[in-house]
């Protein structure tokens, strides 16, 4: 059995159903994030578990103990709160002893545990500060320090990072990591940033409106997105319109306004509508009039490491990234040529309810 | 421009804050200037007329132990309500922010309810509920005990005092509690904190200043009250505010009832400044 499973539980706060019916098992020292838009129920299915919201239907176990309805005190779980929740009125180090104080740890033993948790923080100078004299970042570290220091067999994780700038979350990325490696320490952590949960998760759980839609490692959330919500909300998609052509075994050709594209899609039918789902970075740029899809650049935005296209064609306006190699890029109406391997292509069922605009996916 | 020139400005502040200004002036330092003033005045018996200067009446209040015993009891006895109310109205602040609606609307007002009636008309019911025929003797006569004499004392006054004074405690303690994040309660909970210790380590010390405004309104007004003590306390329990009354209306010795009023001014902000400054002193740094 599971260390941490979740079984079915529903929140319903009026008619609002936060949460429904999810269902999750974590082994014991996997790392498990949560990700999802904003109110989708993050936040509430973590507090079900650290039980500080009821569960409406549904069970929690952990380690083998139902804990369903167990008192919040007697859990002990290591949790850093979205708000931080820090004590006010007790000084950083205080604040960060305060949970080894309660596991009656010896002072001699705190006082090394506090100033190793503060180290791994970079906060070692901050022990003697207030909370309200702290930056937002570094109340967050102080946060993350007071949860990890009583080293509890679950840390519950409520956007740890979200307030440190990219060098530091990446710092400390490494060191949640570090910890539940040398540790074992089993962690579920919330977040609504993509590449964060992709790098340090060993599954990422997809939620959406209170469900839980995907539960996969991150290459495969990436890769094999299981609904087109999200392939949409993980990362960048161009999805195409349309419709079967011609159907041969396992495979049928699509006519995307009335370029043929063979893709994989067994079962589909004759005439049946689908979505075609291509990542931008899978997209091949050549020289105009090669290619399956002729184009011209309409918009072109360094990304550092990358440019990111917007490619107007007859499908509308596809995104296409490339690697800066170096080379000079492209100039803002130079026509174009699309291609990509059929293999990169996955195929939806259907069609999206509204097309994506690349230029509002591209901030 | 020149209405922005920086005299402008100066005087901007000034402007603004006269009405208010004006009011407090009159309304508040001009009868205790007056007051003050009298309290340094001749007075006497034979005619009643007031005049001339002397300092002869704070002397005589200050060496008398008559006076002192009383200054003693008001002090004692505005100590003890503020303490009580302390004890009684932190709790019932924090039942009451626990509390889900409708029911905390319900207590609240309940709470509240005794600011809606008299002090005097209150006074009555506690003197007519402890008296002698009243139906707490009634129901101890009945036991077998037999009469106790409840009217008079000091507690009586201290316990109508903190029926008074709940509301005072209650409303500032209540206010700070609604500004506290839940989840930093929860937080001490999350690291196997039991409740008690929780309220005791994280929610008491953050709702200190809510506290502290508390005692101040309760000592300060129970130090000076008079109605209380004046129906509970009777002849027998005289408590500063009483003195000061007996001496304008019965003695007619106006300067010594000013010097009395005076003193207890001076000692109650003595007193409040002094807890202000402890307590206050105490999590300043911290709460900001
Ligand atoms: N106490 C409450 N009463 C009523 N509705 C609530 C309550 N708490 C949360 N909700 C609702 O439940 C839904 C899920 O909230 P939750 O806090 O779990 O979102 P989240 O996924 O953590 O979002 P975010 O990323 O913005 O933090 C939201 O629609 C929210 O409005
Ligand atoms: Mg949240």
């Amino acid at each position: 059995m599971s260390f941490l499973e979740l079984r079915d539980i529903t929140k319903r706060y009026g008619t609002l159903n936060a949460v429904s019916d999810v269902t999750l098992s974590v082994e014991k020292g996997e790392f498990v994030s949560l990700l999802g838009p904003s109110g989708c129920g993050k936040t509430t299915t973590l507090q079900m578990i650290a039980g500080f919201v009821d569960v409406t239907a549904g069970s929690i176990r952990l380690d083998g103990r139902d804990i369903t309805h167990a008192k919040a005190n007697s859990r002990g779980l290591g949790i850093v709160f979205q708000s931080y929740a820090l004590f006010p009125h007790m000084t950083v180090y205080d604040n960060v002893s305060f949970g080894l104080e309660m596991q009656r740890v010896p002072k001699s033993d705190r006082k090394d545990r506090v100033e190793e948790a503060l180290g791994l923080v970079h906060l070692s100078a901050y022990a003697g500060r207030y909370p309200r004299e702290l930056s937002g970042g570094q109340r967050q570290r102080v946060a993350l320090a007071r949860a990890i220091v009583i080293r509890p067999p679950v840390l519950l994780l409520d956007e740890p990072l979200s307030n440190l700038d990219a060098k530091l979350r990446e710092a400390m990325q490494f060191e949640l990591r570090d910890i539940q490696r040398k540790v074992g320490t089993t962690t579920v952590m919330v977040t609504h940033d993509q590449a964060e949960a992709f790098s340090i998760s060993d599954r990422v759980v997809v939620m959406e409106a209170g469900r839980i839609t995907q539960i996969d490692e991150p290459y495969r959330i990436y890769e094999h997105p299981e609904t087109e919500f999200i392939s949409r909300f993980v990362g960048k998609t161009n999805m195409l319109p349309g419709t079967v052509q011609t159907v041969n075994g396992g495979y049928a050709s699509v006519s995307l306004a009335g370029v043929p594209v063979e893709v994989e899609a067994p079962g589909v039918a004759l005439g049946e509508t689908l979505t075609l789902c291509i990542r931008p970075e899978k997209l091949r740029l050549a020289g105009a009039g090669q290619g399956r899809l002729p184009g011209r650049v309409s918009v072109r935005y360094f990304l550092g490491s990358q440019w990111l296209y917007h490619i107007d064609g007859p499908l509308g306006t596809l995104m296409a990234v490339t690697p800066n190699d170096g080379s000079a890029p492209l100039d803002v109406d130079m026509p174009v040529g699309i291609d990509w391997s059929p293999s990169v292509v996955r195929v939806h069922r259907g069609v999206m309810a509204e097309a994506p605009d690349p230029a509002l996916e591209a901030e | 421009m020149e209405a922005t020139g920086p005299g402008a400005r100066r005087s901007t502040p000034l402007i603004l804050s006269a009405p208010a200004a004006l009011l407090f002036a009159s309304l508040i330092l001009t009868p205790l200037l007056l007051t003050a003033l009298l309290s340094f005045n001749e007075f006497e018996h034979a005619t009643g007329r007031t005049h001339g200067f002397t300092v002869g009446h704070y002397l005589a209040v200050l060496t008398d132990e008559y006076y002192l015993e009383i200054f003693l009891r008001t002090f004692r006895v505005a100590a003890l309500a503020t303490a009580i109310c302390v004890i009684v109205g932190v709790p019932e602040a924090y039942i009451l922010s626990r509390m889900r609606n409708p029911w905390r609307s319900v207590f609240l007002l309940v709470v509240l309810a005794p600011l809606l009636v008299s002090v005097v008309v209150r006074a009555f019911g506690w003197s007519m509920l402890l008296g002698p025929e009243g139906p707490i003797n009634a129901a101890l006569v009945a036991l077998g005990i037999g009469r106790v004499r409840m009217l008079y004392t000091e507690w009586t006054v201290i316990v109508a005092l903190v029926h008074v004074m709940l509301p005072f405690m209650i409303i500032p303690v209540w206010t700070s509690l609604q500004k506290l994040d839940p989840a930093v309660e929860q937080a001490a909970l999350s690291f196997g904190a039991s409740r008690a210790t929780a309220i005791v380590r994280v929610v008491a010390p953050q709702i200190l200043p809510g506290i502290l405004s508390g005692s101040l309104i309760v000592f300060g007004l129970s130090a000076s009250a008079f109605a209380i003590p004046g129906l509970l306390g009777g002849r027998r329990l005289k408590m500063v505010a009483t003195v000061v009354y007996d001496q304008y209306l019965s003695d007619l010795n106006w300067p010594m009832g000013a010097t009395v009023a005076v003193l207890l001014l001076a000692a109650n902000l003595v007193v409040m400044l002094t807890y202000h400054r402890v307590v206050e002193g105490h999590y300043r740094r911290r709460l900001g």
